[in-house]
């Protein structure tokens, strides 16, 4: 049965689109079959992070307008054979992209892929309200900053009420990512800690990915940082979510290395 | 080292203060899903009444809620056009 994941944030910049590719590529590596679907119609980016810029022929708009087939417009990965990318349009025409024609574009893909992730724009208009339309599941991004999780509870409520699913009365499961995590400055009382992101948004968590230049290295070359340097942080983070969207039981650890004694308590002191 | 020199410098956290601010923000914002919509059909309501009765600009009628820990505060600023304004409305219409 295939699963719609929706990978979504409000806020910008936060790590949706390199989130998406990596979360595609762990599911992928890890013998899924998988699509991911560009819903950033204007501002296409995960063909880049993707590195798969220059084999752009159709787009998701093309094929909901009947231009192309989808067929035509999906493109399949160099590195994994079952990861898929279905770009969005770099044309400006947000408007061309209807709720039955993704409703119908998403219907077809369910019948060829295990998952189908969905990397939303930021904002709360069409595109992302779009993107989330018809998801099983969602993945929050956040970031431990104040905006950033000040929108992701913006997020949160839009996915209990503008979903197909919460329209039916039925839930859209939410998992939430908390990417850029320093821990050190947290423990510093620098930056808000996991407990406290988790507290106020009261969503399961998914995966805490840390702030590392592996990240960057990975989308400067054009791939998605599990495939990059599996065994960098970021990477067992995000293979590590992965195992747990399919249902394993992973003991959450941020990914660095622990901290003694002092520091405990002095973050507790801190929070 | 780095929490020692916090202790003895007197560098305060400043995580704790984004996660208040943050939970009274988001309080707040939760309880006004759809509450502006009650605000709107509030203001729609007041102007048909009292447009009856004065000629009145739509524009000139301002609500706003404020909530405060245990009483909330609706507040309904209409501005009314004295009486030269109005008679030049009304022969204007």
């Amino acid at each position: 049965m295939a699963k719609v994941l929706v990978v979504t944030s409000g806020k910008g910049g936060v790590g949706k689109t390199t989130s998406t590719a990596a979360l595609g590529a762990a599911l992928a590596q890890m013998g899924q079959s998988v699509v991911v679907i560009d819903f950033d119609v204007g501002l296409r980016n995960l063909d880049l992070v993707m590195g798969a810029e220059r084999r752009v022929v159709f787009d998701l708009i093309n094929v909901v307008q009947g231009v192309a087939k989808l067929s035509q417009a999906l493109i399949r990965d160099k590195r994994l054979e079952n990861l898929w990318l279905l770009p969005a349009s770099q044309t400006r025409d947000k408007d061309a992209l209807t709720e039955e024609g993704i409703r119908r574009v998403i219907t077809e893909l369910k019948t060829k892929f295990d998952w189908i992730l969905c990397d939303s724009p930021a904002g709360i208009e069409r595109g992302a309200t779009l993107a989330m339309r018809y998801a099983d599941e969602a993945i929050i991004v956040t970031n431990p900053e104040v905006s950033s999780v000040r929108d992701s509870d913006r997020i949160i409520g839009m996915l209990d009420s503008k979903t197909v699913r919460a329209e039916r009365g039925e839930r859209v499961e939410k998992h939430l990512l908390i990417t850029r995590y320093d821990s050190a400055r947290a423990a510093r009382g620098e930056m808000l800690s996991i407990d406290d992101v988790l507290e106020i948004l009261a969503t399961p968590l998914l995966g805490i990915v840390p702030e590392s230049q592996d990240v960057l290295k990975a989308s400067n070359v054009g791939s998605p940082v599990t495939l990059n340097n599996a065994n960098s942080a970021p990477a067992r983070a995000y293979m590590d979510a992965v195992r747990r969207l399919m249902g394993e039981t992973v003991t959450m650890k941020v990914p660095v290395e622990r901290k003694g004694l002092m520091d405990r308590l002095l973050r507790r002191r801190a929070a | 080292m780095m929490n020692l020199m916090r202790l003895f410098g007197g560098r305060t956290a400043s995580a704790p203060v984004a996660r208040e601010r943050l939970q009274i923000l988001l309080a707040h914002e939760r309880g006004r899903n759809g509450a502006s919509d009650l605000l709107e059909t509030l203001r729609a309501e007041i102007l048909g009444v009292v447009s009856k009765h004065i000629d009145l600009d739509p524009d000139k009628i301002v609500i706003r809620m404020e909530r405060g820990k245990f009483v909330s505060m609706l507040e309904v600023d209409i501005e009314v056009p004295n009486s030269v304004q109005r008679s030049k409305l009304a022969a204007a219409s």
